[in-house]
């Protein structure tokens, strides 16, 4: 083989660093003394630190040697500041969830090594997932995801929960894969090709006709099987019952990085080779974002486990994202960035918070557990205080920031009965959110909850918890990163 | 912007007091302690500087002042941008004189988590007068929303039995109405490409659009006002907050609404405000005779100062929307005085609270015998309420009433007959609280006002009767504004009129 056959790799870079290392890690992890007291958790602990310094690492090649806009891999794979930033925001998530898990996994008996292994196959499915160029490249990215996040869902594997959780998330995941591979291949027999930038130029060209119907059926498959991916209304079951079966750090990382990353594949699909048959899918999002909107704001009022109850939250929050993805144009997908990146820091934050109930050595998980948090944890009660505020989009917190941009969006572009829903939803669900104050606040203690934080989770609710107070202080850096990738996004 | 930065430091001293009680460690009891004196501290120092606006503001022009401009989101053109005009400056005087007052009457009546009661009051003093200093929308709306997150937590968790529920519909009614306002705020900035408030009331929307605005923008200010039918919170929220929750809540943050329509529904949408003038009548002078009667029904006396507020504050909504000098000045008058007088009644019912724990006006009776200068600045405030000459409400109600009765005799003779119901509900409170004998065992040893409550009082008994006798200090402040508030109104309606005529 001629070096001039080999692909440029610089810009797969990150994501072949990281297939390595993970595949040196899954050996070191294996050839690993067994048999001595505490062994696996040790080795359980070194894997997952060096998995969060390879994201670490992975991370900054993807910020500076691999953030030259290109593509490779003849075209089945590309860098742009849109990849470039979604990347950094799942890179980060993934790290920060295996740090959030140490505690957790250590106390409930199953700190195996894998567990790190496995969110970093996951992680190296979702940077293919966004960099995808090709409608295969999108289903290879997303089936690695998916199918390490199948097995991390189950990892309690003696909790009839957990293995419930992943069972299901398994089978109707598959449907949702074979649905978006159904749609991809009545694509290509439509089209001829499956490469984003040809089918483009097709449509492109093709203004004025009318597509053709077998088009627009593979259109509205590959559509389904993306909301399933993102857990939008009406492909949201799954939602509650595998954020409340999964271990809860699992819940965590369900509930951030591969939302993000199916999110970045879902506006990169719409906005890239569909984009002109804007007028044919728009009216789909419109209507899956006010389900999302409204389910998520209704449905969460009832929930009394606050795993379910942050699983309907999501759902809600995919709505709002999806506001921006029916805007359709650049300030809908800025809007959309805006929201993701201050949503990965909410949630990550509210989950931290949720992996510090613990009663004894118990984990709980009722929302009525954290009565009188305040009094026994005040800086906890504190923290959550700030995440569910933001949440309900009440300034000056950040998460108000998230939804202005993507209300501005949708405004500019006269989407008026699409806003008047979302604000008057995000006013149903800010009552859920506010009740979760109001149970740490004005409720008695009844039992407390362990004191103790923990090293990880605390600093990761310092962090968090401050980047959602001061993002009003200075929200340039975001909202310039958010603007050059959506800018990106459009110019192909 | 070569001057001191004033607004910003008013604005944010008080946070910076609530991060220093924040940083408090300590015993339960001296943080307590600290947190009072913090707290204090920090308020009466951001009542001395707001002085400096009262001498060093102009009030021959109709300009904004003391203005502070800095960029923040330029590439969406959201500047923070701060300053004050004829109609901001005194309600920014009358949040810093209150909070000191609210501090030091929570000084012994609340014992349970001090530090986190002060450190709300703190940040609450921050978003208020942000509120009335911003000069940008999205400045603006922030601030003005924010205020939601403090005083939930004071109702919820200082509040009285039903403090829940009264919290959450307190949060639920005000969310509701502000996020309509902040699509229309949306609107407005593709519309006019500023978010600016000054450039917004020189801009001129569509007549259509006006009208959809000054809708989204009424849906908020109603329920702050609060105007009928969405004033049912109100007696709700009043009556489970604390003292110093209800004074802040009738004194500053239902002012809201109304310093609202004078800042935006009117310059900016003027032609809208011409067309929905109707509307706001109908509701106010409902509220106006229908709360009265309401009051008078009451056997809780925090909740009959509540819908006494309602009334109130229609006189507000009618003063605002006559367009004439009067009017506004008087609805800005009613305001300050309103702010001040329900403050007080709020703090005269926290009085007697604090001693017995009850509310219900059953339990009191002949408190006169015992309480004689109770009795005194009770009197004084319920005559003020009810508008006696002499009194601050003499003259906000006087200068409504003369506004309205320019425009519509008929609005000023309903009106009117509100001001006979006040009186009347007032004075019955007052004779079955102080007058009459004094049988009940639990009255027999109640204490008079103590030198700490009597320094709580003091400065308002100064300023009711100041705004009653010499309201010229007052109101020459708001003259050069309020004129060119009406010429701004007047402008646009002759502009439109005449575009009419240019197309028959």
């Amino acid at each position: 083989m001629s070096m001039a056959q080999i692909p440029n790799l610089i810009p797969a870079l990150p994501e072949l660093f990281m297939a390595m290392v993970a595949m040196a890690l899954l050996m070191l992890g294996v050839f690993q003394k067994a048999g001595v007291e505490g062994g696996e958790a040790k080795t359980s602990k070194m894997i997952s630190y060096l998995s969060v310094v390879t994201l670490l690492l992975a991370l900054l090649l993807t910020a500076t040697v691999s953030s030259v806009p290109g593509t490779t891999f003849g075209g089945m794979f590309v860098v742009d500041p849109f990849s470039v930033y979604f990347k950094v925001m799942v890179l980060f998530a993934s790290a920060i969830s295996i740090i959030m898990a140490q505690q957790y996994l250590q106390t409930q008996g199953i700190a195996r090594f894998e567990f790190a292994i496995l969110i970093l196959f996951a992680t190296i499915g979702m940077l293919m997932m966004i960099s995808a160029n090709n409608l295969i490249s999108l289903y290879l990215g997303l089936e690695m995801q998916s199918l390490s996040l199948y097995v991390i869902a189950t990892f309690q594997r003696d909790d009839t929960r957990s293995t419930e959780a992943g069972l299901k998330y398994f089978v109707l995941g598959a449907v949702a894969s074979g649905m978006l591979l159904y749609g991809s291949s009545l694509i290509y027999g439509f089209t001829g090709t499956t490469d984003f930038q040809a089918l483009a130029s097709l449509f492109h060209d093709s203004q004025g006709h009318a597509p053709s119907v077998g088009l627009i059926v593979g259109i509205v498959f590959i559509m389904a099987g993306l909301a399933f991916k993102v857990s939008a209304v009406p492909f949201h079951m799954w939602t509650p019952d595998v954020y409340e079966g999964a271990p809860t750090p699992v819940a965590a990382f369900f509930s951030v990085a591969p939302k993000i990353a199916a999110l970045a594949l879902f506006l990169r699909v719409m906005i890239g080779p569909f984009g002109d048959l804007a007028a044919q899918w728009q009216q789909i999002v419109i209507f899956i974002s006010v389900a999302s909107m409204i389910l998520g704001a209704f449905a969460a009022i009832n929930q009394t486990n606050i795993k379910r109850m942050m699983a309907y939250s999501s759902i809600g929050h995919v709505g709002y994202a999806l506001i921006g993805l029916a805007v359709g144009n650049e300030a809908g997908v800025r809007g959309v960035m805006i929201y993701l990146a201050i949503y990965l820091f909410m949630n990550l934050g509210a989950f931290a918070c949720i992996l510090t109930m613990r009663r004894g050595d118990r984990m709980v998980e009722d929302i009525s557990d954290l009565a009188g948090l305040s009094k026994t944890n005040p800086m906890l009660a504190l923290a959550l205080t700030i995440f569910m505020f933001s949440m309900a989009g009440i300034p000056p917190l950040a998460g108000f920031f998230g939804k202005l941009y993507i209300f501005l969006a949708a405004i500019e572009v006269e989407l008026y009965a699409l806003a008047i829903i979302g604000v008057l939803s995000s006013v149903v669900a800010s009552y859920y959110y506010v009740r979760i104050i109001k149970v740490m606040y004005f409720d008695d203690v009844t039992e407390p909850l362990n004191k103790a934080v923990g090293k990880e989770l605390g600093s990761v609710l310092a962090v968090t918890a401050i980047v959602i107070v001061f993002f009003i202080v200075y929200p340039g850096p975001v909202l310039n990163g958010a603007a050059a990738a959506a800018a990106a996004l459009f110019a192909g | 912007m070569s001057h001191f930065p004033i607004l910003s430091l008013l604005t944010f001293l008080p946070l910076v007091g609530a991060v220093f009680i924040l940083s408090i460690r300590g015993t339960e009891e001296v943080v307590a302690r600290n947190a009072r004196h913090v707290a204090l501290w920090a308020s009466v120092i951001t009542f001395l500087l707001s002085l400096y606006l009262w001498f060093a503001f102009d009030p021959t022009t109709a300009a904004f002042q003391f203005v502070e401009k800095a960029e923040w989101m330029p590439e969406f053109g959201i500047n923070y941008h701060m300053g004050v005009d004829g109609i901001s400056i005194l309600f920014v005087l009358l949040t810093t004189l209150l909070t000191p007052v609210c501090v030091l009457s929570s000084w012994e009546s609340v014992t349970t988590r001090v530090k986190e009661y002060m450190v709300s009051f703190l940040i609450m003093e921050t978003m208020m007068i942000g509120m009335f200093s911003a000069l940008d929308l999205v400045v603006f709306y922030i601030f003005f929303e924010a205020v939601l997150i403090p005083m939930f937590l004071i109702i919820g968790v200082w509040g009285g039995p039903r403090r829940v529920y009264a919290a959450f519909k307190f949060f639920l009614f005000t969310l509701a109405g502000s996020v309509l306002m902040l699509l229309a705020i949306l609107a407005m900035y593709f519309d006019a490409g500023t978010t600016d408030m000054p450039a917004l009331m020189a801009h001129s929307f569509p007549k259509g659009m006006q009208n959809w605005l000054w809708l989204a923008f009424f849906a908020s200010f109603a329920v702050k006002v609060p105007m009928w039918p969405v004033h049912t919170w109100l007696p709700d929220a009043h009556v489970e907050a604390p003292t110093a929750g209800s004074v802040i809540l009738a004194g500053v943050l239902l002012k809201f609404g109304g310093y609202g329509f004078l800042r935006f529904s009117l310059p900016m949408f003027p032609l809208a405000t011409v067309e929905f003038t109707p509307l706001i009548y109908t509701l106010s002078i409902i509220a106006v005779i229908y709360t009265s009667l309401v009051a008078l029904a009451q056997e809780d006396m925090k909740k009959l100062i509540a819908y006494s507020s309602v009334a109130h504050m229609g006189f507000v909504t009618i003063g605002t929307f006559t367009l004439t000098i009067q009017g506004i000045e008087g609805a800005i008058y009613q305001m300050l005085s309103h702010g001040i007088v329900s403050a007080a009644l709020f703090l005269i019912v926290g009085v007697v609270y604090d001693r017995i724990h009850s509310r219900d006006i059953a339990s009191y009776g002949g408190l006169v015998h015992r309480m004689p200068a109770y009795g005194l600045i009770f009197m004084l405030m319920m005559l003020a309420s009810v508008g006696l000459p002499g009194t601050g409400g003499f003259i906000g109600e006087f200068l409504v009433l003369v506004g309205v009765f320019q425009v519509n005799s008929w609005v000023a003779a309903f009106a009117a007959l509100g001001v006979i119901l006040g009186a009347a509900y007032m004075l019955y409170l007052y004779r079955r609280v102080i007058f009459g004998q004094l049988t009940k065992e639990s009255l027999k040893n109640i204490l008079d006002l103590s030198p700490r409550e009597i320094l709580v009082f003091a400065p308002l008994v100064i300023l009711v009767l100041w705004m009653g006798v010499y309201p010229s200090s007052f109101l020459d402040f708001m003259h050069a504004s309020v004129n060119n508030l009406i010429s701004q109104v007047e402008v646009a309606r002759a502009a439109a009129e005449s575009a009419v005529l240019a197309g028959h």
